[in-house]
């Protein structure tokens, strides 16, 4: 891969000091997408990370097509992506501390949640609820996958009642809100945690700054939806960078084990 | 309000323009007078496919307007009328009333209920003052409030669902709508009393779930429910309003899918043309409903309510394993 412009201080970036940063920008510090594979490799500890659930897998239940069949879409994120949904769940250690890791990926399909992501996050609750083992979703997501129609949108309670019983269990759960992270996954699962811990400038709100910039025909202030103003407003309780996110993760682990 | 009109009228020029260019291709297969058998075939089943979709489509708008229609019974005429002494409850004890959702309690039967419904308004000025039922945050938060109250004193939590969605504004975004509906799904997953969901108009999106984690969920039969308005459907995946009636048919949201689905336990019928045309009447068998639901749920404990709720919905998936 050849060096490239960063998309927001202009600097030449060094691809391969980029990439050993995960997708950090050294100038600016600016926080790229992560796709799931190196999230994991960044968070859990060298070879700890084992999948469960991985068998579960998306189908066009309502024949849905708009300008493209459900279908195809799914077929090209998973030869875009190689994995099979927007979100992969495991056993990993962070730390030392056994934990039930999801994290989502953006490039599958916007990050959207459908049935799998459900279905998924349901059963990583269970197995943190077996094993005793705090919960750690890493989010990142466009909202609803709207090619399930009106069962994307029941997911928010699916997902929503299986986090319940993680707490119930008294299991701590923890999420990472990354960019960018709207509409039913932010008023779902990736709000009920007892710990939010945020990237910086990462967009986090409900409805995005495109919708509500076309309702009140007005600018949105520049900090629209991000960290630090969320942290400001009370809704986050705490800013990590990447490349302190484990750091805090284990700090926090330390508090509540 | 122009929007809409101006929407509806595009979507119906795409359908005509779909329907003119199939009659174009009729043509020019007839006109050429070559004998593509197979080709023709081919298009007089897309000829039939469309018709059928468009007729589907057809059908399923019809359902969008009438959950839409102004003359509806709202949620405010079914509180007046179908419950006794209703007293309503305002504020959510942290910043401010949301007049986008009524709470309160009122007897049903001889017992004290909890309702709390999504009101959009009868005219523009109370529409305005209700914000066309898009709830802020602390709409919500004031219903989880009444939500506590109605467990801590058993009960039964009624809500009326009728919104376009929570309100898209920079305030409510500040102030954690995400987090706000989020609690409060949460919070219906641990109600130790039975909670009756009836969608009277339009259930829109999160805005709508976030009093819809029933025991029991009824919809009207021209009602409708789903994760994005036809609209915004149409604008995000076909990049066309044009196909707003083509969405609505796909995103699966009138009241007979829902019950194929499994996320309603039961279709209400409504008075002929649309709870509109009688009012009363419509009110009446809400009425009758809600009576026989919550005798579903005597007798059973806080634990098997919470249990029967949670099962409901973590069945709801569709995916291969
Ligand atoms: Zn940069």
């Amino acid at each position: 891969m050849a060096d490239f412009k960063c998309e927001k201080c202009n600097k030449i970036i060094d691809t391969d000091m980029f990439l050993k940063d995960f997708k950090v920008c050294p100038y600016c510090k600016h926080h790229y997408l992560l796709d799931a594979k190196s999230r994991i490799e960044l968070l859990a500890d060298a070879g700890t990370f084992n999948e469960i659930a991985a068998g579960i897998s998306p189908v066009d239940f309502l024949n849905f097509i708009d300008i493209k069949p459900y279908k195809d879409r799914i077929k090209e994120s998973q030869q875009k992506t190689s994995i099979s949904e927007a979100i992969v769940t495991g056993a990993a250690k962070i730390g030392g501390f056994n934990v039930a890791l999801g994290v989502m990926d953006f490039s599958f399909m916007g990050g959207s949640m459908g049935s799998v992501v459900g279905e998924k996050i349901k059963c990583l609750a269970d197995f943190a609820i077996e094993n005793k083992i705090p919960l750690i979703l890493v989010c990142t997501s466009g909202g609803a996958r709207m090619q399930e129609g009106i069962i994307s949108l029941m997911q928010m309670a699916k997902t929503v009642s299986s986090i319940n019983k993680v707490k119930e269990n008294k299991i701590p759960y923890i999420s990472i809100i990354t960019n960018p992270t709207t509409g039913g996954v932010s008023a779902s699962f990736a709000t009920i945690a007892d710990i939010i811990i945020a990237e910086p400038e990462a967009l986090f709100c409900f409805a995005g700054p495109r919708v509500v910039k076309q309702t009140i025909k007005k600018q949105l202030p520049p900090d629209f939806g991000l960290s630090e103003r969320n942290l400001k407003n009370g809704q986050i309780d705490m800013i990590a960078d990447r490349k302190e996110l484990k750091r805090k993760i284990i700090k926090i682990l330390k508090l509540f084990s | 309000m122009d929007d809409k009109i101006k929407n509806k009228s595009e979507s119906m020029k795409g359908l005509f323009n779909s329907l003119s260019k199939i009659n174009l291709f009729k043509k020019i297969s007839f006109l050429s007078k070559l004998n593509f058998k197979h080709a023709k075939a081919n298009i007089i089943y897309k000829i039939k496919g469309l018709r059928r979709d468009t007729r589907i489509a057809e059908r399923v708008w019809k359902i969008v307007e009438l959950s839409r229609n102004e003359d509806r019974p709202k949620t405010i005429d079914y509180i007046e009328n179908i419950f006794e002494d209703f007293q309503e409850l305002s504020g959510d004890r942290l910043s401010s009333d949301d007049k986008a959702i009524t709470t309160g309690l009122g007897k049903i039967n001889g017992k004290t209920v909890a309702i709390i419904g999504h009101n959009k308004g009868k005219d523009i000025k109370e529409r305005i003052q209700y914000n066309f039922g898009m709830p802020n945050p602390s709409g919500y938060r004031k219903s989880r409030r009444i939500m506590e109250l109605a467990d801590r004193f058993n009960f039964p939590v009624i809500t009326f669902i009728d919104t376009p969605g929570a309100n898209p504004a920079i305030e409510a975004e500040d102030n954690g709508q995400a987090s706000a509906i989020a609690k409060n799904i949460e919070f219906m997953f641990n109600l130790k009393v039975p909670a009756i969901v009836v969608l009277i108009g339009e259930g829109g999106s999160g805005g709508a779930l976030a009093l819809a984690i029933g025991n029991y969920i009824m919809m009207l039969e021209n009602s409708t429910y789903s994760v994005i308005s036809p609209e915004g459907c149409a604008a995000i995946l076909w990049k066309d309003q044009t196909a707003t009636k083509q969405a609505a048919a796909m995103l699966k949201l009138t009241a007979k899918d829902l019950l194929n689905f499994k996320i309603i336990d039961r279709i209400i019928h409504e008075p002929k043309g649309g709870a509109q045309n009688e009012p009363d009447r419509m009110i009446k068998i809400l009425k009758e409903n809600l009576i026989i639901a919550l005798s579903k749920f005597e007798g059973l404990s806080g634990e098997d309510l919470k249990i029967q709720r949670a099962d409901k919905f973590e069945a709801l998936g569709f995916f291969e394993k």
